[in-house]
């Protein structure tokens, strides 16, 4: 058994900015994350990251997780690596498996979930084909790993994922066969989309796939064309020659953790779906539990690390670390980041959706007024 | 090959230690450290598993561990996941055939 | 039809209508850096890359860059400083005949000055030969390379990049 003040479940932007919030105020931390490397998805964000300049805009996803890391390790944060988190108990136990081998049971005083996010799949004919993939599979593959997964890729998706994977595969090498978009207009950033349609990328709307064919592997896909209503229009149909598809077609979150310890769920489109309700200072329903990041509404990698030290703010002042005036202080500051950040066209529907979780929030967790 | 040496941003590819790992009994070169996933990819191999029911195949998909398509026997263990699991000298590794099949010693 | 939202690029009529792009006015007047930046979205840095301070957002980072076409000269800070690679230089009155472009770049391999490379459009098509005349990436701007081409006048407005080079 192992006892500490404060666990976190995921290393990546959120969990770790909240280990560093924490362990900055005096917090006794234990950082548990499953993979080999701590750090998340930052690592293959290889492109320079929009957001304010007074936190770490103009600079490289992977370069701001070096950083974090090297703060992380330089504060002394106990971190378990290949540790998979799985069970919570009576609110605040977790069992973790580590190593894949041996089983330990972690006795905390708060919890932050900060546990990410998963792809979202989409089912057309012949979806299942090695060859069909995340568009973050690529990207891991092509940034972490160093290996071209295919040569003549079709993106399906035109949010920023998809458009940032497409303009990161020519990158390394390979072709962009076409970008499509089953909506009328095109989701990502315009500044993304023109970068790839510059580099001669076809962008479709109100197109999406319709077969993936192929043996054993994909080897062409047939696209269809959209009325408004998402309804294929016969005729319309086209074959590509490609032996990659990348699905970008949204994010869920990884709430498992959450509805174990209990927490209560709100259903919000905007932020990927069934997310467990929260304040304004990232509590669940579960006293002692946080939240931090994608588990808490889809966002991008800036927002998950305002999260993460919100949160981590927030559980040291409940253990007796900062004072509730400073708390109070500190938190402001990242609220009026978080709000900046969730402006404009972008993100006004994130932001609106985030207000009325918080309202939910503070309607159902009543020990916190 | 299709390993990415020359990137415009990522660091000049690292000449790491090489480390051989048998794929169906056929020797492959793998870079030491370096997720088992990845390794085949270098090598052109892209199916990982046949399903259990139409033995149809499957490749990586989500490359981080959760969807499972990648599971293969390693070391006569089946279902490990690929995508998230490093490649040692000699390790052995076999196109699963649906659940796989547990070795005496392993099971 | 919005160009930008339908394909992916945006059209000069949206460019025209946003404070990042130079009027004929503008581009007469010497070397500048353009801005193609015309959505709302949380991003400053170009603000604080300008010594000149003729870039603003302002404190809504959502604000677009309404550029100060008096007080640019075209020093290129905010062209690596961009992390949406919206920004590049282009000199009207380079030459007689011939314009400058200096534009971010970040594929592999990087071009040759002195050589001959394929000048395109906002959609990646083909308008005219373009020479290689400086290629910059010092280690300040993070790997987004600059590249300065020089093509003829008459496309001055189209070209915006080149193709790729694809190493054989």
């Amino acid at each position: 058994m192992y006892e500490t003040e404060l666990a976190i479940v995921g290393a990546g932007p959120a969990g770790l900015s909240a280990a560093i919030e924490a362990r900055k105020a005096g917090v006794e931390v234990l950082l548990i994350d499953e993979n080999s490397r701590p750090g998340g998805q930052l690592f293959k964000q290889i492109h320079k990251f929009f957001g304010s300049r007074d936190h770490k805009a103009g600079i490289r996803g992977m370069n701001i997780a070096s950083t974090l890391l090297e703060e992380s390790e330089e504060l002394g944060i106990e971190t378990w690596l290949k540790g998979e988190v799985c069970g919570i108990e009576e609110g605040r136990n977790l069992w973790v498996v580590r190593d894949r081998k041996c089983s330990e049971l972690v006795k905390a005083k708060k919890i932050i979930l900060a546990t990410g996010a998963t792809e979202n799949a989409v089912a057309f004919k012949g979806w299942e084909l090695p060859g069909v993939m995340g568009a973050g599979a690529a990207q891991t593959m092509i940034n972490v790993n160093r290996v071209l997964p295919g040569k003549k890729v079709v993106m399906l998706g035109s949010g920023n994922v998809g458009v940032i994977v497409a303009y990161q595969l020519l990158q390394a090498g390979a072709e962009v066969v076409a970008i499509l978009e089953a909506a009328p207009k095109l989701g990502g950033y315009g500044v993304h989309t023109a970068k790839v349609a510059r580099a001669g990328v076809p962008l479709y709307v109100s197109h999406t796939i319709k077969t993936a064919f192929g043996k054993d592997h994909v080897e062409a896909v047939e696209i269809v064309e959209l009325d408004s209503s998402f309804k294929q229009i016969p005729g319309t149909e086209r074959i590509l020659e490609v032996d990659t598809v990348c699905l970008a077609t949204g994010l869920t979150p990884l709430t498992e953790l959450a509805w174990l310890a209990g927490c209560k769920f709100n259903y919000v489109h905007a932020l990927g779906g069934h997310l467990p309700i929260h304040d304004d200072k990232m509590r669940s329903t579960q006293p002692d539990i946080f939240l931090a990041g994608d588990i808490s509404g889809i966002e991008e990698a800036s927002t998950a690390m305002e999260e993460g030290r919100l949160a981590g703010i927030n559980v040291a002042t409940e253990l007796g670390y900062i004072s509730e005036e400073e708390a109070r202080a500190r938190s402001n500051e990242i609220w009026d980041s978080l709000n900046s950040l969730r402006s404009g066209y972008f993100g006004e529907r994130r932001r609106t959706s985030k207000d009325s979780m918080l309202q939910k929030g503070k309607e159902v967790i009543k020990w916190n007024h | 090959m299709n390993r990415i040496v020359n990137h415009p941003i990522l660091e000049e590819g690292k000449q790491g230690k090489e480390v051989q790992i048998f794929v169906d009994d056929k020797p492959i070169t793998a870079m030491e450290g370096e997720m088992i996933a990845a390794a085949l990819i270098a090598n052109g191999i892209h199916i990982n598993r046949y399903t259990a029911h139409e033995h149809k195949p499957r490749g990586i998909y989500c490359a981080i561990g959760r969807c499972t398509d990648c599971i293969m026997t390693v070391n006569d263990v089946p279902n490990i996941r690929t995508c998230v699991t490093k490649v040692e000298e000699g390790m052995r590794i076999t196109t699963q055939k649906g659940m796989g099949v547990w070795s005496e010693e392993e099971r | 039809m919005e160009s930008l939202k339908t394909t992916g690029a945006p059209s000069l009529k949206e460019l025209h209508n946003s404070p990042g792009f130079p009027t004929e006015e503008d581009i007469h007047k010497g070397p500048i850096a353009i801005i193609e930046c015309i959505e709302e979205i949380p991003c400053n840095p170009c603000e604080a890359s300008c010594p000149q301070g003729a870039i603003k957002i302002g404190k809504q980072i959502t604000n677009l860059p309404k550029m100060d076409f008096e007080k640019c000269i075209a020093c290129g800070m905010c062209i690596a400083a961009c992390p949406g690679l919206a920004i590049y230089i282009k000199d009207y009155n380079y030459s007689e005949n011939m314009v400058l472009l200096s534009f971010p770049y970040e594929y592999y391999p990087l071009p040759e000055v002195g050589t001959r490379v394929e000048a395109v459009t906002r959609h990646g098509k083909y308008v005219c030969e373009a020479k290689v005349i400086r290629v910059r990436n010092p280690k300040s701007n993070d790997r987004t390379a600059i590249i300065t081409i020089e093509y003829p006048k008459e496309y001055f407005e189209e070209v915006v990049n080149i193709k790729r080079i694809t190493v054989s």
